[in-house]
């Protein structure tokens, strides 16, 4: 039986040795666009603080000082200090505590919707692009009809109707987000489509589907890898709008959103309940907003070359 | 009396869209890219296709690909019409018939190695996977002048001859017997440009392939070629063996096009031919022979009836008022 | 020396990039005399335009910088001119055709505005005037109907058409150089014929230095009085016209003459020069040319070849440059 990769041995370095050797062009390339990323300030703070923020989203059972669901009624509301950094909530639970897990929520929710929305934004944005007339006109057509909403109404819509829970939230979410990725994708495929290489895979016997998957997609991913930054932000904000109107997290989940939601009935005298978690948005949507400004200058391949 | 033809196309014309004309744009306009084009190519020859930009060379290479398809005409490929055939017959019909074209660098996915780029038609025609693919990778890269260690890499790190030896490793890997190249040196350097010529010809006597040779260069032309045909504005206006060809040129474009190319030799340096204008534009072609407002020998009869290709020679075929009439007429003026 | 309108000694460019230092140019001398059409050949990426760019100083900076040497124009050294002055002569004293036309031509103006922008930028003439004076520019470079041309756009036109607006309008100002980038590289041979016939009769009517960029070897024969070979960012053979293609003295000027088909004669095989032209990151030391001499030695490893006169006015930086032609002939 011939094996597939016949010249990886059974050597572990020479594995590593030839992995570098065939992708030597894009190790440089990733070393590149991490130079240019360096001589761009705002690239690194963007980058530091989506750094932080995972780094805080995954250390958090370690880091947060106490389980984000225990109450305490004896301390509820009370302010921050040493004990309780954010202060506690009308519950007693430590809010430093809850925002830190809340992370963990957040970036989940932004992945899974990036993922979802990204995955089947392209694969349709691929396939009108590539294949144009009709086709094209049909899912563009309903994409649009998406598009013309506001996202954030679409998206209570769909979850009001869907049921309010954290898992419907993000299916909303990804369903909102899916035409910005087949939008883009579908312009870069227009462009792809007329590229020679298409015309040569075409008359060389590759099917339409070998095509849009390895020519078109690939071409086609880092503007997506660059939306997918940006949409990440939008996500969690568009989450957490959903989870203070009550129709994402349920309580006792600590989201950034819900815990806004109810300590907004506290803003006059606890100012720091709403306070820290909406920071924490915002800081998050900032990071990955700019981030993905400076990924998209430092992608481009006119500023590249 | 198809012995020996691999290509044969009959007729071909492919029309254009071209916007509307006219007022309320109601009368339609047309660009006429391939106007009635009819040649072959036999067994192991070359056939070279020059002219001027935009006078339907790409095209008419595009329909012998399938990749647009005639408006009318026939593609036979050994007597079998190709347009004709659909699904699996089609995609094996494919494989007989491959393409380079012009641009080494676009004619290649910059995100895809090298081994792939190569690879995949035998993957996507199920002639070969696995490790099998690796080898027969090895031995077409290392027919056209590359390494194997050249599999793993991507084809932005390559120059651009190895770039078009790379593509036409792509072309060959299926062993088809007809290629069309479609200026494959154009965007080379004349280095280059000979190293890539002179693979193709070497390929070509090992293997007994069957080229189109499109280019708008005469001296590349005469090279490679065993028959040209030369184009003007979408037709065919002369046909003739190589030597033939540039030795007694009859088609006055055809002589303009060679006394137009400056010879790389300042001991005989002469004026260069100038024609009148510039080429019309295919949507608006002249009445007539279509060379007629330019050409040098115009009578009458050339504006308005169109010439009707005529055999002048064993082979030779020129499409011209000039060469109409009778045979002694025709020796005459040329003598 | 004194019939030289331009000297350009022992220039160096450098580009500094991610990649690392292009050594673009690298110790350029050529001289462009009164009167003259020199042709500078050379394959892509050798340099050519970057040499043409210098000359008035258009180069970058960055990445570019000009590292080095002189560029006398009638005698003044143009790299230490102030910027005023520099303009001053980029517009009257010095002109410039690009390949690509479209990049010098402004899409959203018609023709005859731009060309009577020029006009007046250096006459003071009416705008009525200026029209008549365009409609003899384009009347000089032989341009069917001038009238409507002048009220078209530039993409109406073709690209043999828009590369005569050009000519008209650098030579407008009766500069004493054109630069003509590669001015013919994208045209048709009919129109490639009509382009150098017009760009000949202009300027030796009026006895205008032509520094004409090509990598066409007919179109050197055809145009050029003298030649200068480029490779890799160094001069490597000025010549003559005749003396350059009747005996060649560097092993890559006579590889690339063997290397070009003809179309008077039948060759098999082409003999093509092995390997490919070096990056000029890490160019290769000594002579720049010698890992695909065929006649390079030992020195050609390390040493940089100097100036040899093989013949009347005919230079060859080589170190076989001598011994070889003089056998030859
Ligand atoms: N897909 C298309 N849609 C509309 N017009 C086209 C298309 N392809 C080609 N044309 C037009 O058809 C004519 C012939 O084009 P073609 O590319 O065949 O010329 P060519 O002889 O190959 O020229 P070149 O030497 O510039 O490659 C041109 O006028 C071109 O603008
Ligand atoms: N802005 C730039 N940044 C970096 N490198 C550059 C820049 N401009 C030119 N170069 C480099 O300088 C070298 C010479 O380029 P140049 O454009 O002069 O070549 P050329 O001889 O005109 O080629 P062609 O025939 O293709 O026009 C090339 O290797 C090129 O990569
Ligand atoms: S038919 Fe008439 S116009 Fe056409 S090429 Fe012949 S002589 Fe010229
Ligand atoms: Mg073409
Ligand atoms: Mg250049």
């Amino acid at each position: 039986m011939p094996s597939s990769t016949p010249r990886s041995g059974t050597d572990p370095t020479g594995g590593w040795r030839r992995f570098r050797e065939e992708h030597a062009w894009q190790i440089r390339e990733f070393f590149f666009t991490l130079h240019l990323l360096r001589r761009n300030p705002s690239a690194v703070a963007g980058f530091v603080i989506i750094c932080s923020m995972v780094f805080l989203a995954l250390a958090a059972p370690w880091v947060a000082p106490y389980d984000p669901i225990r109450i305490s009624l004896s301390e509820r509301l009370s302010p921050p200090s040493w004990h309780h950094l954010f202060g506690t909530d009308e519950l007693g639970r430590d809010l430093f505590s809850r925002v830190l897990y809340g992370a963990r929520i957040s970036l989940r929710i932004g992945l899974l919707v990036v993922g979802i929305a990204g995955g089947l934004g392209t694969i349709l944005g691929a396939v009108a692009g590539y294949v144009g007339g009709k086709t094209d006109d049909v899912i563009m057509r309903c994409l649009d009809i998406v598009l013309s909403f506001p996202s954030l109404v679409l998206a209570m819509a769909l979850a009001a109707a869907l049921g309010p829970s954290l898992r419907n939230a993000i299916l909303a979410v990804a369903f909102v987000m899916i035409p910005k990725f087949a939008r883009l994708v579908r312009g870069e495929a227009l462009a792809v489509r007329e590229r020679p290489f298409i015309a040569a895979a075409k008359v060389s016997g590759a099917s339409h589907t070998w095509i849009v998957f390895h020519h078109v997609i690939p071409n086609c991913l880092s503007s997506v890898i660059v939306l997918g930054t940006l949409v990440v932000g939008e996500t969690i904000l568009i989450a957490s709008s959903l989870s203070f109107i009550g129709l994402g997290a349920q309580p006792p989940t600590p989201e950034w959103g819900a815990m806004i939601s109810v300590g907004r009935k506290f803003l006059m005298d606890q100012w720091w309940y709403a306070t820290f978690p909406g920071l924490f948005i915002l800081v998050t949507v900032i990071g990955f907003n700019i981030f993905g400004d400076a990924l998209r200058d430092v992608l481009d391949p006119r500023i590249r070359r | 009396m198809d012995e020996g033809v691999v290509i044969r196309a009959e007729g071909l014309r492919k029309y254009f869209p071209a916007g509307a004309s006219g007022l309320w744009g109601r009368r339609k306009a047309f660009l006429r890219a391939v106007d009635g084009v009819s040649f072959h190519v036999r067994e192991g020859e070359t056939l070279g296709l020059v002219g001027e930009s935009g006078c339907g060379k790409s095209t008419v290479g595009m329909l012998l690909l399938g990749l647009h398809r005639p408006d009318a005409g026939r593609v036979l490929y050994r007597g079998e019409d190709i347009l004709a055939l659909e699904g699996e017959a089609k995609r094996r019909m494919r494989r007989n018939i491959q393409v380079v074209f012009q641009d080494p660098q676009s004619s290649l996915d910059p995100r895809m190695l090298v081994k792939k780029a190569v690879g995949f038609p035998l993957e996507v025609n199920g002639l070969a996977r696995g490790a099998e693919v690796t080898r027969r990778v090895e031995a077409m890269l290392a027919e056209v002048g590359l390494r194997p260690e050249h599999m793993y890499r991507y084809p932005h790190e390559f120059s651009g001859g190895q770039r078009q030896r790379i593509n036409i490793a792509r072309a060959l890997i299926t062993g088809p017997r007809f290629v069309v190249f479609d200026e494959p040196t154009s965007a080379l350097d004349v280095s280059v440009q000979a190293q890539i010529l002179n693979l193709v010809k070497d390929l070509q006597k090992r293997r007994g392939y069957s080229y189109l040779f499109i280019s708008h260069d005469l001296s590349v032309i005469r090279h490679v070629s065993h028959r040209v045909a030369v184009m003007y504005l979408g037709r065919i206006v002369e046909t003739a063996p190589r030597g033939d060809l540039f030795q007694t040129p009859r088609h006055p474009y055809t002589r303009a096009l060679m006394a137009a190319v400056p010879k790389p030799d300042p001991a005989r340096r002469q004026p260069l031919a100038l024609l009148p204008g510039d080429v019309p534009s295919p949507v608006h072609i002249p009445p007539g022979c279509r060379f007629h407002p330019r050409c040098p020998e115009v009578m009458d009869v050339c504006r308005e009836t169109e010439p009707a290709p005529v055999e002048v020679g064993p082979d030779h075929v020129v499409a011209c008022h000039l060469w109409h009439g009778t045979g002694f007429d025709a020796r005459r003026r040329s003598a | 020396m004194n019939g030289d309108l331009l000297h350009i000694q022992d220039l160096s460019v450098r580009f500094f990039t991610y990649q690392g230092v292009v050594r673009a140019l690298e110790g350029v001398h050529l001289a462009v005399r009164r009167g003259e059409i020199l042709g500078l050949v050379g394959e892509t990426g050798c340099g050519k335009s970057v040499l043409a760019r210098s000359i008035l100083r258009l180069i970058a900076d960055p990445p570019g910088r000009i590292m080095g040497g002189r560029i006398l124009f009638k005698g003044r050294d143009m790299l230490t001119l102030p910027m005023k002055e520099m303009r001053r002569i980029r517009g009257n004293d010095i002109s410039m055709i690009f390949q690509e036309p479209m990049t010098s031509l402004n899409p959203v103006f018609t023709v005859g505005n731009q060309m009577e922008e020029v006009v007046r930028l250096h006459q003071k003439v009416s705008r009525k005037a200026a029209r008549r004076i365009c409609v003899e520019m384009l009347e000089q470079v032989r341009m069917p109907d001038p009238e409507s041309v002048l009220r078209k756009y530039p993409h109406e036109l073709s690209g043999g058409m828009r590369q005569r607006v050009m000519i008209a309008m650098e030579l407008s100002c009766r500069p004493d150089l054109l630069i003509a980038d590669e001015p013919t590289t994208a045209l048709d041979v009919t129109v490639q014929a009509q382009v150098l016939h017009i760009l000949n009769e202009l300027t030796r009517a009026r006895g205008t230095s032509v520094l004409f960029i090509t990598h066409d070897l007919g179109v050197v024969a055809h145009l050029c009085d003298r030649v200068a070979v480029m490779y890799a960012g160094k001069i490597v053979e000025t010549a003559p016209v005749d003396a350059l293609f009747r005996s060649p003295g560097h092993p890559y000027t006579r590889g690339l003459l063997a290397a070009v088909p003809s179309v008077d004669e039948d060759r098999e095989v082409l003999a093509s020069i092995p390997g490919v032209v070096p990056g000029l990151i890490d160019p290769p030391a000594g002579c720049r040319f010698h890992p695909r001499c065929p006649a390079a030695r030992k020195e050609c490893e390390h040493l940089e070849p100097a100036g040899v006169e093989v013949g009347k006015d005919h230079w060859v930086f080589c170190h076989a440059g001598r011994g070889k032609v003089k056998g030859e002939r």
